[in-house]
């Protein structure tokens, strides 16, 4: 005889209802008492517009372009984000600044254009890591929706700080960043 | 020779009560209609509530307007009939749905006479000598309406659900017939408006706690719901006999299945629990009477009407054949045992 291969083995059977089982009456008024007592129950419903649910700390949301303290872009249009991006969600296309451009670019190499395919983007903030700039970060905001897929392609228009709104990226944690954060 | 008496009926009196009956039927129509629509949101809600959500609450405070933007998306939708399906059928079958759901509200006393100067008002659209008769009867004439539509829709799915229907309904109707039978035998009457005047001093439901018990449970497969829904059931069957239907025409017969719960709730509560009887109505003073009684007919209904929809979202659907042997080999039996004890009681008192 061979030894069963699990000592854990159990039968398991149907067992014979008895009539009063069988009645199904007394189940279904248990059960309703069950549903009765959910009824009053507190509800876990998050009203989303007006409350949000709570989110962690390390939260990766949706992107931002940089500026530095005088307001010029920090992007170089080096490509590592779009290297280390393993979603291929990022596209960019450089230039060369121009006389007189200072105070817009930082350095003389810059981004014309900085696409972010927001379909594709699996928010892993692997090009924040990548960053030698510090151009790029991962800020606490959630993406919006929207019913048009050409709406999350974001270009720079949408990506770029504002002058007048600029985005502190510190109410974010950055664990696996060693720099100081702007 | 039998002297014919002589009808003393003039003009004015025919005109009054014709004035009379149309408001009463109006009334009638706007109540249930309004009750049909609230019972929609009221089904969202509580099986909301049952699953610790909240249900819809964006439509006006609370979701209170939700059943009116529901009516408003489902005259906007288009309203699309296959090209393999029968054109007059299929617009008969949810009008005939919406009408047999209509219909069987005339005979119910809605609350006690109203007493006027004029003399006393009954609160009822008609008091047939056989009420019971034909609120049976109306009742299943619903079927046809989910009949028709099944098979004028030409689809599997649809037909499938039009015959589960109609064989449900077919062996559900005769407990409920037995039960109901059982019960005219302890009242000796027919009209509705006699049966609750006689359950002054005691409800039928006493009387009759079996009978009731298996009228229950029939109602619950007449109105095709939950654990009775084979005719819809959305896992099997896409829907059922209204998978081919879109805009108003689905608009009505899930309209029409909220009506028929509460014609439902009302006839439990009018021939098992009293009506607009309760224990202190002697005591209310008599401008008050129809009032009071009317809202206590009507919290009887809206707690059987709560008990449908506690009901769907606790206990999962029959099988098939689960659903056939309950009508045939359980309910059938229990109600002839019903009828012959019955019998035999109301030969012995």
């Amino acid at each position: 005889m061979i030894a069963p291969l699990s000592t854990r083995r159990k039968l398991v059977g149907r067992p014979q209802m008895t009539w009063l089982e069988r009645l199904y009456l007394p189940a279904i008024f248990s059960g309703m008492l069950i549903t009765f007592r959910h009824f009053f129950r507190k509800k876990v419903t998050i009203k989303y517009p007006e409350q949000e649910r709570p989110r962690s700390p390390v939260y990766r949301g949706l992107h931002v372009l940089k500026r530095d303290e005088n307001g010029a872009e920090r992007c170089t249009a080096c490509g590592l984000c779009a290297v280390a991006c393993p979603a291929e969600a990022i596209t960019m296309e450089a230039g060369e600044r121009a006389q007189g451009e200072e105070t817009l670019y930082r350095e003389e190499k810059y981004a014309v254009t900085y696409d972010i395919n927001m379909l594709r983007c699996i928010f892993c903030g692997f090009c924040e890591e990548a960053c030698p700039k510090q151009a790029i970060y991962l800020t606490d905001r959630i993406l919006p929706s929207s019913r048009k897929r050409s709406d999350f392609i974001w270009g720079k228009d949408r990506l770029l700080e504002r002058h007048d709104a600029r985005i502190d990226v510190q109410t974010r944690h950055h664990y696996a960043k060693g720099d100081e954060v702007l | 020779m039998i002297p014919i008496p002589k009808l003393k009926v003039t003009m004015p009196d025919i005109v009054l009560f014709i004035l009379q009956k149309s408001v009463f039927i109006t009334v009638f129509f706007a109540v249930t209609l309004g009750v049909a629509a609230y019972a929609t949101l009221a089904e969202r809600k509580f099986a909301a509530f049952f699953q610790d959500r909240i249900g819809p609450d964006r439509a006006g405070p609370f979701g209170l307007l939700q059943p009116l933007a529901d009516g408003v998306k489902f005259f906007f939708k288009e309203d699309f009939i296959p090209k393999q399906a029968d054109r007059f059928l299929f617009v008969l079958g949810p009008a005939l749905s919406m009408a047999a759901a209509c219909m069987s509200g005339a005979v119910i006393p809605w609350a006690s006479d109203w007493v006027t100067v004029a003399g006393r008002i009954p609160i009822q659209i008609a008091d047939l000598p056989i009420g019971v008769l034909y609120i049976f009867g109306v009742v299943s004439m619903g079927v046809y309406g989910i009949m028709i539509g099944g098979w004028a829709s030409n689809n599997k799915y649809s037909v499938l659900s039009a015959i589960r229907a109609s064989s449900q309904m077919v062996s559900y109707e005769l407990a409920m017939g037995l039960s109901l039978i059982a019960l005219v035998m302890t009242t000796g009457t027919m009209s509705i408006r006699d049966i609750v005047l006689q359950q002054e001093m005691a409800w039928n439901v006493l009387i009759q706690p079996l009978g009731f018990l298996i009228f229950m449970i029939c109602s619950f497969a007449e109105t095709n719901r939950t654990p009775f829904d084979l005719p819809e059931c959305e896992t099997e069957l896409i829907g059922g006999y209204h998978t081919e239907y879109s805009s108003m025409k689905l608009g009505f017969y899930l309209f029409a299945e909220y009506i028929n719960m509460f014609v439902a709730s009302t006839v439990m509560a009018t021939l098992f629990f009293g009506g607009y009887q309760f224990p202190f109505l002697s005591i209310i003073p008599t401008p008050w009477v129809s009032l009071v009684s009317f809202l206590v007919l009507f919290a009887k209904i809206f707690f059987f009407m709560f008990v449908f929809i506690w009901v769907r979202w606790t206990v999962p659907r029959f099988r098939y054949d689960q659903l056939m042997r309950l009508g045939w080999m359980v309910l059938l039996p229990l109600a002839i045992l019903n009828l012959a004890i019955t019998a035999i009681w109301v030969v012995l008192t």
